[in-house]
């Protein structure tokens, strides 16, 4: 199969990365929905943030860490922002609502960046030496690559521990398969989401930082791509469930990073209409995703 | 007086759109491109409404109608002298001919339909966030093939020597084909059928309306208006394939939800209110001297007042300015 392909070893550990690093997206926007209803556009735009944080920490010349916590205060203190004064008072409206309102959010902060920061964007340097490649057995593979397979797998198990072994996890679980229950049950609707909302602001913060490690030019259209592509890999895994959702993201992550670096350009360039067509596709052949079981959607 | 009430209803947009146009006539030559930008806007806006208003599904797909038409319309009315050195890998069904300006508009319409119609067998079925989601995929499946795929335009480059007929009257009469079509449609029996599934589906249906017939039908009408906005706009600037992509989807789905979806004239206030802002806003950013002192906002300040004003009023008043309501008519009902 690699061999057919004409894969090189850094191709395929890039792909597993990116694949990782979509699948950490992916879980940040399934939470949120699973206990909002909410698709959040905007959540791109948090990890623009982080990543202007970085970049803003190493022009200081803050150390490394610091710099690092200062991306996680800004990414956090912005996500709880949002639920306030966005999420909150929209939380009775319809889905469609709320998608839009999340898409004009994105917009506000895309426009504040460029407003504030410039379109030229700034350089996030400070964890350059990750981009330095490594040999093992012969083959170089880039350090980031190996660092963000790691830190992905890392989170996954992490939050497979928070939603199956914690009080709160078990409460976000029920939430997101019917909220109404839940509530009845004793669920309290502000904790879930709260919690919700915080952990997906820390994958974003995560993903802000290595993201920021391979591409160092911060631009307001930071991550959009990137959102918008794991957007589609949620729909096409499945938005209901953490795991399918993550399994979407990783997929389409890894297919991207694997056929971008092995198909030659006139070919690769088609890639977005691929993977659209696929997400239109799954949409109208199995609403639910592919790594799902059990009832359609809202059909007419 | 209440036979007048529909009357009052339609004309109320169209005052507005013909009141616009004929202060951009007042104005200064630099100022009356905004004009025409604006009267471009209330077409595609009541394209959009024509779906999202009376069926109360999202669509984040109409922009791609908007370009299909702009690219048919732009590339048939390149001269033919021209073409190769604009397009050179053009196909050659679209490399040998060239139309005049009202051909390529009612081809663009033609094309925008044709899309929508291929768009809308599939996609009607869908509703809710599948159908959000759904859309934007066409929007992004065309951003992507019209980048690329050079036998039909000039993929990445700016469309150039396309004739510039679209001046405020051009621009006004495409505004006023689409509010008539508009009204035509919401007034009929299909748009009433329409309006039935928006607000209760599962009602609308045991009565025996299809909800994806009545669906797909504005999904077509709406297309072919924004298909007809295309052709407009592609004779009005040079355009390239980021100007019909998500900053324009952004900008017109703000104005058609500041507005006020569900009714004709928040559709028309909403893109001629948010026109006027951003307008203004864009002056001002080269600064414009107002009573009292000058006003030079930095570059970029459009987009953020325009992304707060939308995300606020989804925020305090999710039915628009105008209420998602017609054009007030009590007092003509006494």
């Amino acid at each position: 199969m690699i061999a057919v392909l004409n894969v090189d070893w850094q191709t395929l550990a890039d792909a597993l990365a990116l694949g990782g690093i979509y699948a950490l997206m992916a879980v940040g926007i399934g939470l949120v929905f699973g206990v909002l209803r909410l698709v959040n556009f905007a959540y791109g735009q948090l990890i623009m943030a982080g990543a202007y944080a970085l970049a803003f920490a190493s022009q200081w010349g803050l150390p490394r860490g610091v710099g690092i916590l200062f991306c996680f205060g800004v990414v956090l203190v912005l996500s709880i922002a949002m639920d306030w004064l966005v999420f909150r008072p929209l939380r009775t409206q319809s889905p469609a609502v709320m998608l839009v309102a999340t898409f004009a959010i994105a917009f506000l902060l895309q426009s504040i960046a460029l407003l504030a920061f410039g379109p030229l964007g700034k350089i996030a340097s400070s964890l350059a030496p990750l981009n330095r490649p490594v040999t093992i057995s012969g083959v170089d593979i880039r350090k980031i690559a190996i660092v963000s397979i790691v830190v992905a797998a890392l989170c996954l198990v992490l939050l497979q521990l928070l939603l199956t072994r914690t009080a709160v996890g078990l409460q976000m679980r029920a939430a997101s398969m019917d909220f109404g229950t839940a509530r009845l049950l004793g669920v309290r609707a502000n904790r879930v989401i709260g919690g919700a909302v915080l952990v997906s602001g820390l994958l974003a913060a995560v993903v802000a930082v290595m993201l920021t490690v391979q591409t160092p030019l911060v631009t307001p259209d930071f991550a959009l791509r990137d959102t918008i592509v794991v957007l589609a890999g949620v729909v096409l895994g499945g938005l209901n469930r953490p795991v399918p959702a993550t399994l979407g993201g990783f997929s389409i992550g890894f297919a991207s990073g694997l056929l971008g670096g092995a198909l030659p350009t006139n070919q690769s360039q088609y890639l977005p209409t691929f993977l659209f067509a696929a997400v239109i596709v799954v949409l109208l052949v199995r609403p639910n995703g592919l790594f799902t079981r059990g009832a359609s959607a809202e059909r007419v | 007086m209440r036979r007048l009430v529909p009357a009052a209803q339609l004309a109320a947009p169209l005052v507005l759109v013909a009141v616009a146009a004929l202060v951009g006539t007042l104005v200064s030559t630099s100022s009356e491109g905004y004009f025409v930008d604006a009267l471009v806007k209330v077409t595609i806006v009541v394209g959009l409404y024509v779906f999202i208003g009376n069926s109360g599904v999202l669509s984040f797909g109409h922009i791609s109608f908007v370009a299909v038409g702009a690219w048919l319309a732009g590339v048939l009315s390149v001269p033919v002298r021209e073409k190769p050195a604009i397009m050179p890998n053009l196909a050659g069904f679209l490399r040998d001919r060239t139309v005049g300006n009202i051909p390529s508009l009612l081809l663009a319409a033609a094309v925008g339909a044709a899309f929508a119609l291929v768009v809308g067998l599939a996609l009607m079925r869908l509703s809710g966030l599948a159908a959000g989601i759904a859309t934007f995929a066409v929007l992004e499946i065309t951003h992507n093939m019209l980048r690329f795929y050079e036998k039909i335009g000039p993929g990445l480059n700016t469309f150039s020597s396309v004739p510039e007929t679209t001046g405020l009257w051009q621009a006004a009469i495409g505004a006023f084909v689409a509010i008539g079509a508009a009204f035509a449609y919401q007034r009929s029996r299909y748009g009433r059928l329409l309006r039935a599934t928006r607000e209760d589906p599962a009602a609308a249906s045991a009565v025996g309306v299809s909800v994806y017939r009545q669906r797909l039908g504005a999904f077509v009408l709406s297309g072919a208006l924004a298909g007809l906005a295309g052709g407009l706009y592609v004779h009005l600037l040079p355009m390239n394939t980021e100007s019909v992509y998500l900053d324009l989807t952004f900008i017109t789905l703000a104005m058609l939800v500041v507005g006020g979806s569900a009714s004709l004239w928040g559709a028309v206030v909403g893109a001629l209110a948010v026109s006027a802002l951003d307008s203004f806003l864009a002056n001002a950013e080269n600064g414009v001297s107002l009573p009292g002192g000058t006003l030079d906002l930095p570059a970029g300040t459009r987009l953020v007042v325009v992304g707060a004003l939308m995300a606020l009023v989804l925020v305090a008043r999710p039915s628009g300015i105008t209420g998602g309501r017609e054009f007030p008519t009590r007092w003509l009902r006494r």
